[in-house]
């Protein structure tokens, strides 16, 4: 399957809920990630390294600093007269909940339907992988399938409607279950889906018909059986971002060279809205230990286990352990922080002593001054 | 036809830059990287886009591939433009046969259609080789007000570096009476930035009469503007205040980069209102290790640090392994330094390899003859081998065998 005949559409509010004040002010898909990425970077870049050249995002609610940071796809190689990237904002006058894949897609149904691509792969914001989607389409093709699930192998991610797939030794999906109750390892969908134009646009037509809600339970475990669902399991290092402790989990792992390695490399990039900040500048007082930083940042303090963004400044005497400052974040002199996770522009004035805990960080919103 | 602008740009980034060496072996001197993420280039382009001028024509000769492709469409600097934009121009096939461009004065004259096309009022004329943030509509302000043919910017340098400069002498209201040319005993200390604002009606008749005169070695310093000079045109000094550093040597590329760790030195890149642009590649935040020590030092995106950095700038994607010591140096993209290796008073260009235990560069503290002190230089691609030793001045642009000193 080539590449260029597969349309991608990420949805930006994936499961925005579950992490409760930090997308408050920001959808699933511009939250912060890794020093200096936000999360849609990730299927974008994805998408775009793998050879997809048109792509739609799905953006229901609270997308403003989305449609800042995405703009016109230009990081991304998408800002294109043929194809290129598309915002596809909430339009409707009533609210659609971020969550309802069958609502969303109906909704841009004529966007899906003018493409000239005859595949479709459906993507979400909170799944952070640097994967070869190519190959899933290879092995869409292969294995003749009507539909192709990425999943993988693991603990159960949080999540509404998450479905748990049955596979068998040829990759049939042979069973979906939603919302299982387990604490074992299972096959779960990394919700990366792959269908036939024609195919989908029959299903969402269907499931309007019959004012269906979820596309988990009502569209796939429903045709699992009249249906060739396959599964192809992601061979590389992903994470699902399903609660605040999670997301705190992912950006510490990169503190592993393994999983940078992983991550990050020259032959598939993960693209992002560029700042041209300065590099880092490390002061005479300076004191850097295992931490990940990104330009623009000013060091004068201590910085130890910690994931600094891009023009984060920690003044001197300042101690930051096992944290996680975002963008433009203030930590003043003498403060000290351990387990705790900055939003963008946030400030911590002089001598303040915060601390949260490793299962439990502690959140300082955007743009407080503490 | 172009759509009429007031005021275009002409940087001038066909030089050599031959003494540099090694670092200009295959790319162009503007094209040489500076301060940890930038090339020298994307200063006066940063500027020029500040300044709210949208219209640049940069004139490449000297191994233009390397700076072709890093200016690209202008997109970084937000030069991509409907009307206007970044132009390379390279020298051109015409009627009458084939020419370099001769010097800088020939440069522009041979793009005088270039120029036409936008009908501007104002033409400057900048050279792509200085490090300095300039807000050149200040100077072009400057330049209507005095009703000037050309104005030049100018900085006071201290008297004991004046002799190393194009220099110029007064008048109460800035109006230029004299230049002096690089003098043993300088009388003024107000040099020339190499940064020219003219009016283009008048460059334009000077650079044909220039081009008509078989003497003339068609250079702007020394033939196009004392022919104004002495034809009584109107010439202003630009007072210019802030930090500004020709980095034409590796002593002063070296000192430049280290500028940036000086808080005196008064360059700020960090401010917001002035940001210099520059094509960045799509790379990781840097990594710095449990083991690894960094103070008073600049690293860019990419960076993986296990080793011990002191008062150095580190480019994107350097690596430093554990045990190795960084010290008053400039390692530019992809290098890598393994192992227990030293790097001290040098500069190590892309992607060359400092084997484990190796050491470049030698600290004047410790140099017995400091006559025969200087940075050292390892070219873009070298392998310096174990245990081996570059000395102080050294400037290496083939592989050092292992335990070999050079």
């Amino acid at each position: 399957m080539m590449p260029k005949n597969v349309l991608g559409i990420v949805y930006s509010n994936s499961y925005d809920a579950s992490l409760g004040a930090l997308t408050a002010r920001r959808t699933m898909g511009s939250v912060p990630f890794g020093g200096r990425y936000r999360l849609i970077d990730f299927p974008l870049s994805n998408l775009v390294n793998s050879g997809v050249t048109k792509v739609g995002v799905i953006a229901n609610s609270n997308f403003r600093s989305l449609m800042d940071h995405v703009g016109s796809g230009r990081p991304w190689d998408l800002s294109r007269k043929v194809d290129g990237l598309t915002m596809l904002p909430q339009f409707t006058p009533t609210v659609v909940d971020g969550n309802n894949r069958i609502d969303s897609l109906s909704r841009i149904m004529d966007f899906i339907s003018y493409a000239k691509q005859e595949y479709v792969v459906l993507m979400d914001s909170n799944f952070v992988c640097n994967t070869d989607l190519s190959k899933l389409f290879d092995f869409h093709s292969k294995k003749n399938a009507d539909i192709t699930i990425a999943y993988c192998t693991g603990t159960l991610p949080k999540l509404l409607n998450q479905a748990v797939l049955d596979v068998n030794e040829d990759a049939k999906v042979t069973n979906i279950g939603i919302d299982v109750k387990t604490t074992a390892d299972v096959n779960y969908s990394a919700n990366i889906i792959l269908i036939r134009k024609a195919l989908l646009e029959r299903l969402i037509g269907d499931a309007q018909s019959y004012a269906y809600t979820s596309f988990e339970k009502d569209i796939l475990q429903k045709n699992v059986s009249t249906l060739n669902i396959y599964g192809y399991k992601i061979p590389e290092w992903n994470c699902t971002v399903d609660s605040m402790n999670t997301y705190f989990e992912a950006n510490m792992e990169l503190l592993k060279k393994e999983c940078r390695r992983e991550l990050f490399n020259d032959s598939t990039p993960v693209y992002t809205k560029v700042r041209n900040d300065m590099p880092v500048v490390y002061g005479i007082t300076s004191e850097c230990k295992n931490s990940l930083i990104a330009d623009g940042c000013q060091i004068e303090g201590t910085v130890r286990n910690s994931i600094i963004f891009r023009g984060a400044r920690v003044a001197k005497g300042a101690v930051v352990e096992n944290s996680i400052l975002m963008q433009d974040a203030f930590v003043g002199e003498d403060a000290k922080l351990n387990c705790v996770i900055m939003d963008k522009n946030t400030v911590i004035t002089p001598k303040k002593v915060l601390s949260g805990d490793k299962s439990y960080p502690l959140f300082v919103g955007k743009e407080i001054v503490i | 036809m172009a759509k009429k602008t007031e005021c275009i740009a002409m940087l001038l980034a066909g030089g050599q830059g031959s003494r540099l060496g090694v670092l200009t072996k295959n790319i162009a001197k503007p094209a040489v990287p500076y301060g940890g993420k930038y090339r020298i280039i994307d200063f006066p382009l940063s500027n020029c886009v500040n300044s709210g001028i949208y219209t640049v024509g940069v004139l490449t000769q000297y191994q233009p591939l390397e700076l072709n492709d890093y200016i690209g469409n202008g997109g970084p600097w937000d030069l991509d433009r409907a009307n206007g934009g970044v132009h390379i121009l390279s020298p051109y096939q015409q009627i009458k046969g084939t020419e370099w461009y001769k010097g800088t004065a020939n440069a522009i004259y041979q793009n005088i259609q270039f120029i036409d096309r936008y009908n501007p009022e104002y033409v400057a004329v900048l050279s792509g080789d200085h490090i300095y943030k300039m807000d050149y509509a200040k100077m072009l302000q400057f330049h209507k007000d005095k009703d000037a043919a050309c104005t030049i910017a100018m900085l006071e340098v201290p008297w004991e570096e004046a002799s190393r400069f194009g220099l110029m002498f007064t008048d109460d209201d800035d109006r230029i009476t004299a230049f002096e040319e690089k003098p043993k005993n300088p009388k003024s200390n107000k040099a020339s930035m190499g940064v020219y604002m003219f009016t283009w009606s008048k460059l334009r008749q000077y650079l044909i009469d220039d081009e008509n005169d078989p003497n003339s070695s068609n250079d702007f310093g020394k033939n196009v503007i004392p022919a104004m000079h002495e034809a009584g045109e109107r010439l202003f000094a630009y007072g210019f205040e802030g930090y500004w550093k020709d980095v034409g040597t590796i002593d002063s590329l070296w000192e430049a980069n280290l500028d940036l760790l000086n808080p005196k030195a008064n360059i700020d890149l960090s401010d917001s209102t002035w940001k210099i642009y520059g094509r960045g590649n799509a790379t990781a935040p840097q990594y710095v290790s449990d083991k690894a020590v960094i103070e008073n030092s600049i690293a860019a995106a990419g960076c993986e640090i296990e080793g011990k950095i002191d008062y150095s700038v580190l480019f994107s994607d350097v690596t430093v392994e554990e045990g190795a010591f960084v010290d008053y140096s400039i390692i530019m993209p992809g290098a890598v330094i393994k192992k227990g290796a030293v790097v001290q008073y040098a500069m190590v260009a892309e992607n060359a390899v400092i084997e484990e235990g190796a050491v470049v560069g030698e600290n004047p503290e410790k140099c017995e003859d400091l006559e025969k002190w200087g940075v050292s230089v390892v070219g873009a691609g070298v392998n310096v081998g174990k245990n081996a030793k570059v000395k102080a001045q050294s400037m290496i642009s083939e592989d050092v065998k292992e335990g070999e000193t050079v």
